[in-house]
């Protein structure tokens, strides 16, 4: 079958396991999911998250725009492992925090010479998971520049901001009830470690700002755009809150 | 008109003059609002199959109670079953009026309620969860949740 031999040659290795130290109390989304969703993440043949990395293997090689450079043509094979674990990272050109798929079509403006990729399209999300693959298993890093910090305690302001005709606040349901069941679902702790991930509810690869912007809704709220320099501060803090937990992507979640 | 209530403990939220829907006034009287929303009395049918619906009531997203047929029932909150015994009609109508006048800390929304919220979204803005009537409709059917 063709999808195994690709998986075969580009040598995924299982993430070792996704569970953290015994004594960390942080659990992800994973831990809450039932045994076959958790059954579907961890084998690849049946992960759909999969096939986009596979599509975002093949883009990374494809040359494109005026430069006629394909990512790879700078970016050597391993050179993105643990690049996914360690951002938004401090743009100096902007001198804002950027995330990854950010960072990937900035290459792609100015590397490449071509247009940037629209966000949460098919493109950008499969570069994307190809790119936070190469980190599965590693711990999340957040990155230490000190200039971020203003924009990760926004992000922390955000999380705790109540929102929407329901009036709440991330936190009051992934802080204060996490575990505890919103109708039939439990309710998570909001870890970012798999994303993009796959959904089934979607039937698709998703960013973590899509996922964000469903519990915006489902509280009422207007949800802020993609790429918006608001979500990119709530992803600066909750990569930190998750720091030194291990990456999934892709990650399946119901 | 203004009428004195001399000795209760009153608070007066007036309409607020929304687009979408103005609220009507009501008076809290003792931890209580003691009359109707909307001046009739409420359906208790009606108010059961709005508890019931996760469009509408969102009830259950929380809490769970005596609904058979409703399989996903949430565990934020304390069952309904019973909640007639526990509370007066007044109490229930201001628990879901503005539930934070009775536990400010409460994670349940004020379902009669169209200020100080932030970014509602458009669908939703200057519009109350439930219309008053609609209100009336859950209060009488909560009240007839008497613990056996
Ligand atoms: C009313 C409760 C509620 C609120 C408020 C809420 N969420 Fe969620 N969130 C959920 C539930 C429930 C899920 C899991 C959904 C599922 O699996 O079907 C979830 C899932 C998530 C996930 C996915 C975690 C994973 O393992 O992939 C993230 C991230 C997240 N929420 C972030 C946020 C952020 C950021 C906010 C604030 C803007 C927020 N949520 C507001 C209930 C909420
Ligand atoms: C012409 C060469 C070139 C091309 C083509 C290119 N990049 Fe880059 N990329 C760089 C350089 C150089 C840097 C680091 C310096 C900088 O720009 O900040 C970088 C940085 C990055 C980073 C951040 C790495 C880190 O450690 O923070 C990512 C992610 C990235 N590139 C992804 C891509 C992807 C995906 C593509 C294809 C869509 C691509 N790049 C195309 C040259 C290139
Ligand atoms: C977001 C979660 C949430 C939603 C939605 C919600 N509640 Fe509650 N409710 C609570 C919590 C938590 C309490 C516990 C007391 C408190 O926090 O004030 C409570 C308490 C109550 C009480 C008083 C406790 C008792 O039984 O004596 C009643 C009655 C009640 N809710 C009815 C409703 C009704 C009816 C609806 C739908 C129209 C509803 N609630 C929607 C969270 C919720």
């Amino acid at each position: 079958m063709k999808r195994a031999l690709v998986i075969a040659a580009l040598g995924f290795s299982l993430a070792a396991g996704l569970a953290v130290a015994a004594s960390d109390p942080r659990r992800s989304g994973f831990d809450f999911m039932s045994r076959e969703t958790q059954a579907m993440q961890k084998d690849d043949f049946s992960n759909p998250g999969m096939l986009w990395v596979q599509d975002g293997a093949d883009l990374f090689k494809a040359r494109t725009g005026t430069s006629g450079k394909a990512c790879a043509d700078c970016h050597a094979e391993p050179s993105m492992k643990g690049v996914a674990a360690r951002y938004p990272a401090f743009n100096a050109k902007t001198s804002r925090p950027i995330d990854l798929q950010g960072r990937i079509n900035q290459c792609r403006l100015d590397r490449q010479g071509a247009p940037e990729l629209p966000l949460e399209g098919h493109d950008l999300l499969a570069l994307t998971a190809y790119v936070a693959q190469q980190s599965r298993g590693l711990p999340v890093s957040p990155a230490t520049d000190p200039r971020l910090e203003p924009f990760r305690r926004q992000g922390e302001a955000l999380y705790k901001k109540k929102l929407g005709q329901l009036n709440f606040s991330c936190a009051d349901c992934h802080d204060a009830n996490a575990g505890r069941r919103l109708a039939g679902a439990p309710i998570p702790e909001a870890h970012p470690t798999g994303y993009p991930l796959y959904r089934l509810e979607w039937q698709a690869l998703g960013s973590l700002q899509k996922r964000m912007r469903g519990c915006m809704s489902g509280v009422r709220a207007e949800p802020y755009g993609y790429g918006a320099p608001e979500f990119v501060a709530i992803e600066l803090y909750l990569m930190s809150r998750a720091s030194g937990m291990p990456m999934e992507t892709p990650g399946v979640r119901p | 008109m203004v009428r004195p209530l001399l000795g209760l403990l009153s608070l007066l939220a007036f309409a607020n003059h929304a687009r979408a829907e103005p609220l009507r006034p009501y008076r809290i009287v003792k931890g209580e609002i003691p009359a109707s929303l909307s001046g009739k009395p409420g359906d208790a049918a009606k108010g059961r199959a709005i508890v019931v619906d996760r469009q509408t009531g969102l009830c259950l997203l929380c809490h769970s109670g005596p609904f058979p047929e409703a399989r996903q029932q949430g565990d934020l909150a304390p069952s309904l079953a019973g909640a007639g015994s526990r509370s007066s009609v007044g109490r229930l109508r201001l628990k879901i009026v503005d539930s934070r006048a009775l536990n400010p800390a409460t994670i349940m929304p004020s379902y009669y309620r169209t200020q100080g919220l932030a970014q509602v979204a458009k669908a939703w803005e200057g519009k109350p969860v439930l219309t008053a009537q609609q209100i009336e409709d859950v209060v009488a059917f909560l009240a007839t949740l008497k613990t056996p």
